[in-house]
């Protein structure tokens, strides 16, 4: 028993009502990778707080190399050592990279003296963990995959043997994953114990030698990753059998629902941003648009959802032109058809603190439905959200919550059901899942191939390849502001993802 | 020599006017580097002007009346600091409700004391700061540019002005050489960062506030023990707000600091200078818009001159926990 690093025995934790974390066991053994997988809200980071002395349980115990320790703040936490990376980084952007991997642990009242050895020290991690960044660097100058380096080389510095990633990986794009998954798999080599907690499926299963699965605030497994599969996983963490690809029938395109030629967008600064995009979307049918992200998605989104205006090009909405050069009302494109889920809902679809059913018509709340004269009719609005509570299992069923104390993927089907309820003619929406749990996507996947039986148009704007080649029924790959290739959903990962990279493009655009 | 002398004149008012100005700056750049804005400055310095006035006039002892002053201010901290760290306040509400408190009581207490209108009994000579002469400075007062330089600009200063201007290098080293310094400047960008990082923001805080407080007694010691002798009422004057400015202007850095309170004491050392005399080409200029220059020059520059003011990005949230 001597090789477990931490052990947790009957960790409880309530905020208010919530009950956070029930009775958790856990054992992570010593030079292992351990994994812990649920959805979003299912207590994973509300553990590990409790275990860096964030937050107090309300009891249990926790064992720190077979010895009982009392983890009062972050504090002994470190002098325990364990270290923690943050989901959100807790970095000082203006100060130098030196400057906050020293924070906290300076060695003495005055500075000099500490930087000097703190420098020495950095080289010297940097130099055993290949962990290169310049020491002298601002934080809000560096990417952020490197700032992820710079949380690390802070636990490390403060000699961390246990180190915890909390949802590392949902700020990197994939190159910056692979890469922070070999300094793990280094990490480990050098005899670090590393707890990794995250949402993603495909990360336990290609980094950790056990994992351990939450759901609602329970422990409810651990598995030696070798000896499980994703469906298992998935099935564990959401408490029933999940479908990881959807099924869809054949799709059979009517009319040209929505018509985009030569449509150019240009920023502030006069850089081309969408490069003379042409396309169409029929009616009951799904046009994804794939692309790494930043290759001009989200502008063409927003030009035709009239949030952005666009340089030159038109669109036809229902065989209508619609003026995209000119006056913007994203509320005029509402009223005639069209129907649009933001990429970033935080900012765009939702306001977080208005209560659920006041999100629930925004945007639509001069509908005389949701209308009593010249007020709001409360009792409508409320009744009408609670239907579409319901009808999208929205969690916690309580219209009258404010919207930010729901989970990402319950906001995402507020969103959604705001949307699609309308039945427009034609809807565009802007990933769909990304921070959605598992469970939700399935329903949100669902729901959209619904709307593509009903016989609306759907455009799909997603980075998530996999989401693309599952809903679509026709993939456009986006780089550099141009659509570079046309293909089926049947074309390979491979095949899209060379589109997407501009090597295949580039070929095709010289034919 | 006319234009010369008048310079000098000129120059050494704007050191005695710009001493309030750089305690209450630095004062308010230690909070507000920390994440608690101050808007109090006004008050605690007035506060301070009372205390030291009253004090001194009881006890004839310009130290006791300086002690009197500080503790005053730094209660005054406290109470912001209670409000804005502990109990989560609006930093604002809070420190508007200092300055109008302070405002009121001094006037109520002087009254109901001293019976001279709001005012302190004028202070004789051990109750208050004299000037301290350089060695040599009246021998030498006579040699052309040097003499008047040394004798008038550098000699012949209060204590507190040394002092005043002695604490800009010495807030440089403590926030940007010292342990203290680099938490303080990271609990008013991140502090998230401190608290994972084993440190109390709550305590860390508070310590800011507490040095606020101490500086911005000097700064009310000041106006009542050398720089008026006694407590005139609401003898602050806006000198809060002006350092508050100044504080912004300087984008919080403390040699900045102590350039833009000098710029705005000259300012004020100018409008005092012009009152009443017609300028070539424009004439007579009203002292209400002399008075307003250092304000309508910090909205001008901010502007559009010396590029974007970026605030510390904590500044004016309370720290909570997430969830």
């Amino acid at each position: 028993m001597d090789n477990i690093a931490i052990e947790l025995r009957g960790i409880d934790k309530s905020f208010g009502l919530v009950h956070a974390n029930k009775d958790i066991n856990l054992k992570v053994r010593k030079g292992t990778i351990h994994g812990i997988i649920g959805e979003n809200g299912a207590g994973k980071s509300t553990l590990m707080s409790i275990l860096y002395g964030f937050y107090q349980a309300d009891s249990g115990e926790i064992f720190v190399d077979g010895k009982p320790v009392s983890i009062r703040d972050p504090n002994t936490a470190i002098s325990v050592g364990i270290g923690m990376v943050h989901q959100h980084f807790m970095l000082v952007e203006n100060f130098t990279v030196l400057e906050n991997v020293m924070l906290g642990a300076e060695d003495s009242q005055i500075l000099n003296k500490g930087i000097a050895k703190a420098r020495q020290e950095l080289k010297r991690l940097e130099k055993e963990y290949a962990l290169e960044v310049n020491p002298d660097a601002l934080i809000e100058e560096l990417p952020v995959g490197l700032q992820q380096r710079v949380e690390i080389l802070k636990a490390l510095y403060r000699r961390a043997d246990i180190l915890i990633l909390d949802e590392p990986t949902g700020v990197l794009t994939p190159a910056e994953a692979d890469h922070l998954f070999r300094i793990l798999g280094q990490l480990k080599a050098q005899g670090k114990t590393i707890i990794l907690i995250t949402h993603k499926l495909r990360e336990i299963m290609a980094i950790t030698d056990e994992v351990s699965v939450m759901r609602r605030g329970e422990m409810v497994a651990t598995r030696t990753t070798r000896e499980t599969s994703v469906e298992e996983l998935a099935e564990l963490m959401v408490g029933r059998r999940v479908l990881l690809r959807v099924e869809k029938g054949e799709s059979s395109p009517g009319d040209v629902k929505l018509s985009v030629q030569g449509l150019t967008i240009k920023d502030s600064r006069g850089v081309t941003m969408v490069d003379d995009v042409s396309f169409e979307v029929r009616a009951g049918e799904i046009v994804g648009i794939a692309g790494v992200a930043g290759n001009g998605q989200s502008e063409l989104l927003e030009a035709i959802a009239g949030i952005r205006k666009a340089t030159s090009g038109t669109v036809l909405l229902n065989g209508k032109s619609v003026d995209v050069t000119g006056h913007r009302d994203p509320a005029e494109l509402r009223a005639r058809g069209l129907a649009h889920v933001p990429e970033d809902r935080h900012h765009v679809g939702l306001v977080l603190k208005f209560e659920e059913s006041e999100n629930s018509i925004l945007g639509y709340h001069h509908d005389p439905r949701y209308l009593n004269g010249a007020f709001l009719n409360i009792d409508a609005i409320r009744k009408d959200a609670e239907e579409k509570i319901a009808k999208y299992d929205i969690r916690p069923p309580n219209a009258r919550l404010k919207t930010a104390n729901f989970s990402g993927g319950n906001q995402q089907k507020i969103v959604l059901a705001r949307e699609m309820e309308r039945g427009p003619d034609v809807l565009i929406i802007g990933q769909p899942t990304r921070g959605v749990d598992v469970g939700a996507i399935e329903f949100i996947h669902k729901r959209i191939i619904e709307m593509r039986d009903q016989g609306k148009a759907v455009l799909l704007v997603s980075v998530e390849l996999d989401e693309i080649r599952s809903l679509s029924d026709r993939i456009l790959v986006m780089f550099a502001g141009r659509v570079v290739g046309e293909r089926s959903p049947e074309a390979t990962e491979g095949e899209l993802g060379l589109l997407m990279a501009g090597v295949e493009g580039r070929k095709e655009a010289a034919e | 020599m006319d234009f010369f002398h008048v310079l000098v004149v000129l120059l050494e008012s704007t050191i005695r006017v710009s001493v309030p100005l750089v305690f209450a700056a630095l004062a308010g750049l230690f909070t507000e580097r920390a994440g608690v804005f101050d808007i109090g400055l006004e008050g605690k310095m007035l506060g301070a002007a009372f205390a030291a006035g009253a004090v001194a006039a009881v006890t004839q002892s310009v130290w006791m009346g300086l002690i009197a002053a500080i503790l005053i201010s730094v209660l005054l901290s406290l109470i912001h600091g209670y409000a804005s760290i502990t109990q989560r306040g609006n930093q604002i509400v809070s420190g508007v409700a200092i300055n109008f408190i302070v405002a009121g009581s001094t006037v109520i207490l002087g009254q109901a004391w001293f019976r001279q209108g709001g005012r302190t009994p004028a202070l004789g000579e051990g109750a208050r700061f004299q000037t301290i002469n350089f060695p040599g400075a009246d021998a030498i007062r006579h040699v052309p540019v040097l003499g008047p330089i040394y004798a008038d600009l550098l000699s012949g200063h209060f204590l507190l002005t040394y002092l005043a201007f002695a604490m800009v290098p010495a807030s440089w080293w403590i926030l940007y050489r010292t342990r203290f310094g680099l938490r303080l400047r990271a609990v008013g960008e991140n502090p998230g960062a401190v608290d994972t990082a084993g440190i109390s923001v709550i305590w860390l805080r508070y310590r800011a506030v507490i040095c606020c407080g101490i500086l911005c007694g000097f700064a009310g010691a000041y106006l009542s023990l050398a720089m008026t002798a006694g407590f005139v009422k609401g003898m602050t004057a806006g000198k809060g707000y002006i350092a508050l400015a100044a504080l912004i202007f300087a984008k919080w850095r403390p040699f900045n600091v102590m350039l833009a309170c000098l710029l705005f004491g000259f300012l004020d050392a100018l409008a005092i200078r012009l009152q009443g005399t017609p300028l070539p080409l424009v004439g007579q200029v009203p002292v209400q818009l002399m008075q307003a220059l250092p304000y309508i020059l910090t909205v001008i520059l901010l502007a559009g001159f010396i590029g974007k003011a970026i605030p510390p990005k904590a500044g004016g949230v309370p720290y909570v926990k997430e969830r």
